[in-house]
């Protein structure tokens, strides 16, 4: 049906002539235009109800006291559907600290809340296909773990600010709500992010759409294309110190899968983009003594370079 | 009346919250709270709003103004 309407747009009411690379752009523009906008606004609705169930307040009961590998793949499954803003770092970090989460776990919890989230899926969904998105989750949620399980193992606990082991808290009860306050909540979710949004996606189609009916491919498969074996690693070091949701990458990567990236190399990049960022270093500054920032970063990094590699070379 | 707004980096909540009370024009006392150990007795997660002790919202998205204003009627 979309496919209908975008054909009635392009060749009847704008008028171009079928099989020109502007009539190919354009039909591509608003097909995939229309069919994001529908994914994104459904999903981030049925999303956000999700998330209205899993208050941090109970995450972090649900973490509390557990042990390693259990309690971190929890964690970072838990990461995917906790309602989580980097603002709230502070906070979320001394209150699981404080009770009794794990160290290790809670940084598989800190590192799949912001890699792992659904606007990155459904846009990786809605631009490369399915398979695409479930790789980028299954990947993101099992480095999650895998660095969680290291930086437990490590017994990093002394590089923590002193201060937020003297910290108690006690119970924290979350606010009740009904199942209409929920899709209230899901509705003025879907509202502010679709807000600040837009914009990234309309530029990420049409950039895209551009890609797709004009750009030759070979300068950039030359460079990041599958066979330069120094891509991946370029593409994460330049990704870790950049900030950026999932929906502001979507356009970068579109045009450049378009013109010829490998596939790892995207992926790599799009997860150093969101999972770590000078930002957080400095909000995690607060609960963090140095050290543990940079073997936190390092161990991310270190993990985002292999998966890069691995996918550029199986897929 | 005891308002405290636990306050975030990203989201204007105290703005809201004394527009709502001038539209009200109730008689409340409205504390900004920036301290970790303070918020942190009520949520983990900011903005928060607190009317009288007791925990009314937390998280992002803030509410809008008229659900602020049924939040602290409730109270009343």
């Amino acid at each position: 049906m979309i496919e209908r309407f975008a054909d009635y747009m392009t060749y009847s009411i704008i008028g171009l002539a079928q099989g020109t690379a502007l009539a190919d752009a354009v039909h591509f523009f608003i097909y995939d235009t229309i069919k994001i906008f529908l994914l994104l606004v459904t999903i981030i609705f049925i999303v956000a109800v999700i998330r209205s169930y899993f208050p941090p307040e109970k995450t972090r009961k649900i973490l509390s006291h557990k042990k390693q590998f259990i309690g971190n793949i929890l964690a970072a499954l838990l990461g995917i559907v906790t309602p989580f803003c980097s603002c709230s770092a502070v906070p979320l970090f001394i209150g699981f600290v404080e009770a009794g989460v794990p160290l290790g776990v809670t940084f598989s919890f800190l590192i799949s809340s912001p890699m792992v989230n659904e606007i990155a899926l459904i846009m990786l969904w809605g631009l490369f296909g399915w398979k695409i998105a479930l790789i980028y989750a299954t990947t993101g949620v099992t480095l999650a773990i895998a660095a969680g399980i290291v930086i437990g193992r490590l017994n990093m606990e002394k590089y923590v600010q002193d201060y937020v082991w003297k910290i108690k808290v006690g119970e924290m009860e979350a606010v009740r709500t009904s199942f209409r306050d929920k899709l209230v909540y899901a509705r003025d979710y879907t509202k502010d992010l679709m807000k600040k949004l837009w914009p990234y996606v309309v530029v990420g189609i049409g950039l895209g759409a551009l890609v797709h009916g004009y750009v030759p491919t070979d300068l950039v498969v030359r460079y990041a294309g599958p066979d330069n074996p120094f891509a991946v690693l370029v593409a994460v070091l330049i990704g870790v110190p950049l900030y950026s949701s999932g929906a502001g990458m979507i356009p970068i990567v579109q045009a450049l899968v378009g013109k010829g990236m490998a596939m790892g190399t995207v992926l790599a990049f799009m997860m150093s983009v969101t999972a770590i960022s000078l930002p957080e270093a400095i909000i995690l500054k607060n609960v963090l003594k140095m050290r543990l920032i940079y073997t936190f970063f390092g161990i991310v990094t270190v993990g985002i370079i292999i998966v890069g590699y691995l996918f550029n070379a199986i897929l | 009346m005891e308002i405290k707004v636990l306050m975030s980096c990203c989201a204007k909540l105290d703005a809201v919250v004394e527009q709502a009370v001038k539209e009200l024009g109730i008689d409340a006392n409205i504390e900004k709270v920036t301290d970790m150990q303070e918020i942190m007795k009520y949520t983990m997660s900011t903005p928060g709003l607190v009317v009288n002790g007791k925990l009314k919202h937390s998280g992002n998205p803030m509410p809008g103004l008229e659900r602020v204003k049924a939040m602290i009627k409730s109270e009343v």
